[in-house]
């Protein structure tokens, strides 16, 4: 075989966390940037969100989905960097060589001397919570049936009902009634939502549909084609209720049940995934293997893209740091723990020798929780001590902490929560 | 007019298809299902089993190892994917271990090569085995198949030596007129001389048309979990518990595609078309599972399913004339898949050989155009198959890296898919854990294309069951 092609840097997936990611390493010096896209267009899911609300935080304004993305791409094509659109990639290796398949280049492999990891995630489905009942046409991801209504320009069904309360879900919900649609409710298994609060208020309370709090199905219902679905109230350890039976006619049923890091790369060559599902990272978003970053939802599953968008320009900027040398391999490593009340911790490591100004720790709650403090421990001592009127687990927050309260030979960082008395 | 009608293209009715497509006879093939293999033998575990099982002198027994043995070379001609990875079932408690030398007598009563194993052999060959083990009973010959490409890749090849098949096509009525049988489907009406009765759970229906009733068919219902691929194997063979009077119990094992499947509960229902999964029958099925093997990934589920077994009240297969030149192939409950090879050959051998004079075919050629699979290709050899058509670079689904390319070969092949589920059980794209969140738009978009039709008429498995429903609101509207 011949020698491999090599690249500085390859970035795996083309939409928000990648194309933030190829921007950032092109504006810190990086020329030799490959990004392969396995859909049509870049962008990623951003294609298929043509509802606005996108870019809050990123452009202090209000845009579509693909409006979103454009900028980036817009950004992306003015610096010329090279793409690859249907292209998959099959493998990476421990020693960074990235094979994919693409009609420009067929079955290659190439060695980057670098790679970010910014595949996304995909939408658990009905198989991997095994709805009791009945495996007919009519149940379908909300993601799914969001591609095949905002790209293809079809609709599933016209009798809707809706089991998870994450956000794609609570948008389908509005996009299907808007299409003529009728959505007859949504359930969600916990006792609180799973979506954003202005989903909660501008996709079902403005459209009357009812929000089924610890419910989910019990019971699907059709040979062929969905007839009906029945939902169930559930107790504590999930289990349904009998007698709490609802019956619902519908032709289809979308799931909205959680999104999953699409981490295929590094789990096929044994990486151990972190609690995200997502690798494990440190605050440079460098995964255990070094020169592979990994950032957006693929690391862990965000709520706005205008953080994903924040997320993929550390690890291109982290990517650059590291192709010029300046990310120091070995250090003091500390490990960060989530304790009382905190479900995870993103980074799980902190290399003390590497931090620049601060480090930033993104988490979410394991469940609702009102009036507490937010305590984060170096070591047992306290470093920041915080007043939270309320986190939610659909809401990702974040702590920054300052590189002086960082100390080499550190151990352990600590976050927990502590009702405020 | 035919000479010889199948009715029912599961694994038994495809096997004695290609069978018969060895000689100058016409053979056609009536199946209810909108493709081959769409029922008993799509929702099954998917295990050649060894043999040691059944009851001695029983057909299941002797079928069963007759079978087993023939499936390296019906494999190799038929490019399925095969693998005799060996079946350990095993013990974990002291009073099971008289049942495993029991297990060792009719084994080798029935010929099949087993082997005892201690605890400790046991543990090694399967480190996830309860730690309660008290030993084993080793069974090499066993082996994990695809089921649904052995269906489609039999029919195939039948078809290339020139079976015909007829989809959608349920049987009402058949009426006997003198040497001929009309065979009236809810569109058509065929006629044939012979008629081979194979429709698995229906098979007492059909029998009883032309036959008196001597048997009858329970759906035997067997629920099951699909578990996603694994850093480290969960397991090496198929494991089973001891059998009981229940059958051979929830087992635990790797399939032909290297993810794991756990299974099956078994209840006797009413419904012959009760495909449903319930929550007591899944969560017994987990807790027999963890009886067997510790430390099951539960979070790695992506799919439960359930199948029927055709449990004939005679408790062995049915293999019959039960009317003149009606033959019965009825009951071919579990070891079935196993069996089935053997169960076609009885079939060409013992009845319709004495019937007909067997001609054989002089252009039967017993390979299928070889497949290509991007899992199985070096990656020079697929870089030149790219060069040749671009549509093998363009990956369609993700999880199960399945490229354009290879469904648009099935699609030029006979026994080609109609629905998205044909492709799926194929080429298993939309196998894998998303199950088919990214992969299902393509090959729609790819069926539409090669049939001509609108994606609003693109089946998900039988027809009219289709995915997208109607266009949205145009501007203005």
């Amino acid at each position: 075989m011949s020698k491999l092609e090599q690249r500085e840097l390859i970035i795996i997936g083309g939409g928000s966390a990648g194309l933030a990611a190829a921007i950032q390493a092109y504006d810190e010096g990086v020329r030799d940037i490959l990004i392969l896209e396995r859909d049509e267009f870049l962008g990623g899911i951003l294609n298929q969100c043509i509802h606005n609300g996108f870019g809050l935080h990123e452009f202090k304004e209000q845009l579509s989905g693909p409006e979103y993305a454009e900028r980036f791409i817009n950004r992306l094509k003015e610096r010329h960097i090279d793409y690859r659109l249907k292209a998959m990639v099959i493998a990476v290796t421990r020693d960074k060589i990235v094979s994919y398949t693409c009609e420009e280049d067929g079955y290659v492999q190439v060695q980057a001397n670098a790679i970010v990891l910014a595949t996304g995630c995909y939408e658990r489905s009905a198989g991997a919570i095994a709805i009791p009942g009945d495996r007919p046409v009519g149940v379908i991801t909300a993601g799914q049936a969001q591609h095949y209504l905002n790209i293809d320009g079809y609709l599933v069904g016209k009798k809707v009902f809706i089991l998870g309360s994450g956000d794609i879900g609570l948008i389908m919900a509005r996009r299907m009634v808007l299409e003529g649609a009728k959505v007859l409710g949504v359930a969600e298994i916990m006792p609180y939502s799973n979506g954003l609060n202005r989903n909660i208020v501008q996709c079902l309370i403005d459209f009357d549909i009812p929000l089924f709090l610890s419910h989910s199905v019990s019971r699907i219902v059709g040979k062929e084609k969905l007839e009906k679905i029945i939902i169930s109230q559930v107790d504590a350890n999930f289990n349904f209720i009998a007698g709490t039976e609802k019956e619902f006619e519908v032709d289809t049923l979308l799931l909205s049940i959680g999104l999953i890091p699409n981490n295929y790369l590094l789990d096929n060559i044994g990486v151990i995934p972190s609690k995200t599902r997502g690798a494990v990272v440190n605050e440079h978003l460098e995964t255990m293997i070094g020169g592979v970053f990994s950032c957006g939802n693929v690391l862990h599953v965000h709520d706005l893209v205008d953080f994903v968008s924040e997320e993929g320009r550390l690890a291109g900027h982290s990517a650059a740091l590291y192709l010029a040398g300046k990310l120091k391999k070995s250090g003091n490593y500390l490990k960060t723990i989530p304790l009382n009340g905190i479900s995870y911790i993103v980074p799980q490591y902190v290399n003390i020798d590497n931090i620049e100004d601060k480090v930033a720790l993104k988490f979410r709650p394991v469940k609702p929780l009102k009036d507490i403090w937010l305590i984060t421990k170096i070591d047992g001592v306290v470093v920041k001590k915080q007043f939270k009127p309320y986190l939610i687990p659909s809401e990702m927050v974040d702590v920054s902490l300052d590189k002086a309260l960082f100390h080499s030979g550190n151990q352990e960082l600590t976050l927990e929560t502590e009702a405020k008395v | 007019m035919d000479d010889i009608l199948i009715i029912g293209a599961g694994v038994t009715g495809c096997f004695i298809a290609r069978e018969l497509s060895r000689y100058m006879t016409k053979v056609v093939v009536l199946d209810k299902e909108n493709d081959v293999g769409n029922y008993s033998s799509m929702a099954n575990s998917a295990i050649v089993h060894s043999g040691y099982d059944p009851e001695s002198g029983s057909l299941k027994a002797l079928l069963n190892v007759q079978g087993n043995a023939m499936y390296d070379r019906v494999c190799k001609e038929l490019d399925v994917t095969f693998q005799r990875i060996g079946s350990l079932t095993v013990a974990v408690f002291d009073e099971q271990l008289p049942l495993l030398q029991e297990l060792v007598k009719r084994a080798a009563i029935n010929g099949v090569e087993v082997k005892l194993l201690s605890a400790d052999e046991v543990k090694a060959m399967e480190p996830n085995v309860v730690d309660t083990v008290k030993g084993a009973l080793y069974a090499p010959s066993a082996g994990v198949i695809d089921p649904f490409e052995l269906c489609v890749h039999l029919m195939e090849n039948a078809m290339d030596n020139g079976a015909k098949l007829y989809l959608n096509e349920e049987v009402v009525e058949i009426r006997s007129f003198g040497e001929l049988y009309e065979v009236r489907t809810k569109k058509n009406t065929y006629y044939a001389k012979y008629v081979i009765n194979a429709a698995g759970v229906q098979a007492d229906f059909i029998s009883q048309t032309v036959a008196p009733k001597t048997f009858s068919i329970a759906p035997r219902k067997g629920e099951y979990y699909v578990l996603d691929y694994t850093q480290t194997p969960l397991v090496n063979h198929v494991v089973f518990p001891l059998p009981s009077v229940l059958g051979k119990g929830i087992l635990v094992t790797p399939t032909y595609g290297g993810n794991y499947l756990v299974g099956p509960s078994s209840a006797i229902i009413d419904d012959k078309t009760d495909l449903s999964t319930d929550v007591m029958t899944m969560n017994e099925v987990k807790k027999s599972a963890s009886q067997l093997i510790k430390n099951i990934p539960w979070n790695k589920v992506i799919r439960a399913f359930s199948g029927l077994r055709a449990t004939p009240s005679t408790h062995d297969f049915i293999i019959e004339e039960a009317a003149p030149n009606f033959i019965n192939v009825a009951g071919i409950e579990s070891p079935g898949l196993a069996s089935s090879p053997a169960i076609a050959k009885k079939v060409v051998e013992e009845f319709i050989a004495k019937k007909i004079k067997l001609i054989p075919n002089p252009n039967f050629n017993p390979l299928v155009r070889p497949y290509h699979r991007f899992k199985e290709t070096s990656e020079e050899a697929w870089h030149q198959l790219i060069s040749k058509d671009k549509r093998y670079a363009r990956m369609v689904c993700r999880c199960e890296t399945v490229s354009e390319g290879e469904i648009r070969d099935l699609l030029n092949r006979n026994c080609a898919p109609h629905s998205i589920k044909g492709v799926k059980k194929r080429v298993r794209a939309g196998f894998g854990r998303c199950q088919g969140g990214f992969c299902a738009p393509n090959v729609l978009a790819i069926l539409a294309d090669h049939y001509h039709i609108k994606v609003t008429e693109v089946p998900y498995d039988e027809p009219g069951t289709n995915i997208l429903k109607q266009p949205t609101k145009e501007v203005g509207e």
